[in-house]
């Protein structure tokens, strides 16, 4: 428990910060996404989440256990709203309890909330359909779907006692200033084979057992897309250092945190699915991509998302 | 949803499972075989003297039940012992003693038996139940991930690294816990599981490694409830 409080407290003194989307209908992608909330407020991370034996034995238990289960085992949407080889949990360790993953309690009382850059006022279930559209390369539930009202119960029941509309410190990734020489994707990739492949795969196509996801995909098609948080460097390097490899977290530098983020994410996904709805790569990478990634870039002489792989998604709303 | 249709899902994930396990093992299989039952006439005993004649070990003694392991985890254990970075005074005559063929074929023999647990469906763990809990959610207060996170659903292994632990004996798991712990087994990738022996606690590790090792016949007792119902 000292090492996790210890642990804790430096992810909160790193100012976590939370990547927001706003919401993006599957048909007619809208111009904002990803817009950031302001930075969370340093300090001891002292919201502790209630423990799952306490979840009442009534109707709304009811529905707090089935959210809790799509977020461990969002796997059981795939086809029909997951695309793609991810579950909640992957990126949101614990069930979405813990600090350094972006945890659900931190985000619940955040919503809703104004985007400016689409004046809109968002609310929990357009930022989780959010989730879905990039993050699980899928087609979001619609609004009111028990899915969604599922998934929000448990996120209510997480935050029990959380301060509602008021920044508290662990919420998003970690935040990792960026090294002054910048990131060098070859030292991502030797780290990637000394400390990743063993899980992740030599092709960062995850591994499964007998038909289960047990090591998320990192890229291609099983992978989340372009337009997912995680593909930025800077998020997923705030997420590698406070989290990977698993059981050995904060054990990687910054610099190796940044390199490995940018070895992971300057492999090919699944193409962002607002480039539907663009013009041109250019176009999508000038409307949506003005953050720390390789979309629209060229690596070893290819440009990253030229192509129209929109990995497994068929392109149209789910009923 | 239906009883012959449940079955037919059943039937499927055991037909996954089983080809999943069968990954492509360089060994010959029959040479194994009679490798592990009449050792190799060259120093190597038949492996069967203590692992028993369907690799199931021995709970008492401490030995692992090796049917089923991934060929390409047991190659490496093996290779391990004869060089020394995994230690064994029992073990390490025997794998000095035995050719890379011999080990080839003795690993896809071991991999060719069948392993006790391959139902894989996801099943919400009980808080009350404290080996379950570490399985499926661990301690992260703890900073302990969840066992299945790499040993997969079930713990039922992961390609040529993460071993199954359904049905191993609590003995030999507890040994290699403690083995981690204290230093004397350090050849896991990554070093990966010595902070995890550390953080546990003893009262953890007897409830994990008993969990485990009684994890088929449970899940064979669920079955049969689901069956009857």
């Amino acid at each position: 428990m000292n090492l996790c409080k210890s642990f804790l407290s430096v992810a909160a003194i790193s100012l976590p910060v939370l990547v927001v989307s706003t919401l993006v209908h599957a048909a007619e992608p809208e111009v904002d996404y990803q817009k950031q909330l302001p930075a969370a407020p340093e300090g001891q991370i002292t919201f502790e989440p209630p423990q799952e034996r306490d979840i009442p034995d009534n109707q709304y238990g009811d529905m707090v256990r089935k959210g809790r289960d799509l977020f461990v085992n969002t796997q059981q949407l795939r086809g029909k709203n997951v695309f793609n080889g991810q579950n909640c949990v992957n990126c949101h360790l614990d069930a979405g309890r813990i600090a350094s993953s972006a945890p659900m309690w931190a985000a619940f009382g955040m919503y809703p909330a104004y985007r400016g850059k689409n004046d809109k006022v968002n609310t929990l279930s357009e930022r989780l359909q959010g989730c879905f559209t990039y993050s699980m390369n899928g087609i979001p539930p619609e609004a009111g779907d028990e899915t969604l009202v599922a998934m929000e119960t448990y996120f209510h029941w997480l935050s029990t006692g959380a301060p509602i509309n008021q920044a508290l410190p662990g919420r998003g990734y970690t935040k990792l200033e960026k090294p002054e020489d910048g990131y060098d994707r070859e030292h991502g990739a030797k780290l990637y084979t000394e400390q990743c492949a063993v899980c992740h795969g030599d092709d960062g196509s995850g591994q499964e057992v007998a038909g289960q996801v047990v090591f998320p995909p990192l890229w291609g098609d099983g992978a989340y897309n372009w337009g997912a948080g995680m593909h930025r460097v800077n998020t997923a390097a705030g997420f590698i250092k406070a989290n990977m490899p698993l059981g050995k977290p904060d054990s990687l530098s910054n610099q190796d945190a940044w390199d490995l983020a940018a070895f992971v994410n300057s492999h090919e996904r699944p193409q962002d699915p607002r480039r539907r709805n663009q013009e041109s790569l250019d176009s999508t990478a000038n409307t949506f991509h003005n953050h720390d990634g390789f979309y629209g870039k060229e690596v070893e002489g290819k440009r990253l998302g030229d192509h129209d792989n929109y990995g497994e998604n068929p392109g149209v709303a789910s009923k | 949803m239906t009883k012959t249709m449940r079955a037919a899902l059943s039937l499927l994930a055991v037909t996954v499972a089983l080809n999943t396990g069968v990954a492509v093992a360089a060994g010959d299989t029959a040479r194994g075989e009679n490798i592990a039952t009449q050792g190799n006439g060259a120093g190597a005993l038949a492996c069967t003297t203590c692992h028993g004649p369907d690799g199931k070990g021995n709970a008492a003694a401490g030995f692992p039940d090796i049917a089923g392991l991934n060929a390409d985890y047991l190659s490496k254990q093996l290779h391990d012992y004869a060089e020394g970075t995994r230690k064994s005074p029992i073990m390490q005559p025997f794998a000095t003693a035995l050719t890379e063929d011999d080990i080839q074929s003795l690993s896809a023999y071991y991999q060719s038996l069948q392993s006790p647990v391959s139902a894989v469906a996801y099943r919400a763990p009980d808080p009350a139940n404290q080996g379950e809990w570490l399985a499926l959610r661990g301690d992260w207060d703890n900073l302990i991930p969840a066992c299945n996170q790499c040993h997969g659903p079930n713990g039922m292994g992961v390609g040529n690294s993460f071993p199954a632990l359904a049905g191993q004996h609590a003995s030999y798991l507890k040994g290699q816990i403690l083995a981690w712990r204290n230093g004397t087994r350090n050849n896991d990738p990554n070093h990966l599981m010595k902070g995890i022996a550390d953080r546990l606690s003893e009262q953890q590790i007897s409830a994990i490694t008993e969990y485990y090792a009684a994890l088929p016949e449970q899940l064979a007792g669920q079955a049969e409830e689901k069956e009857n119902r």
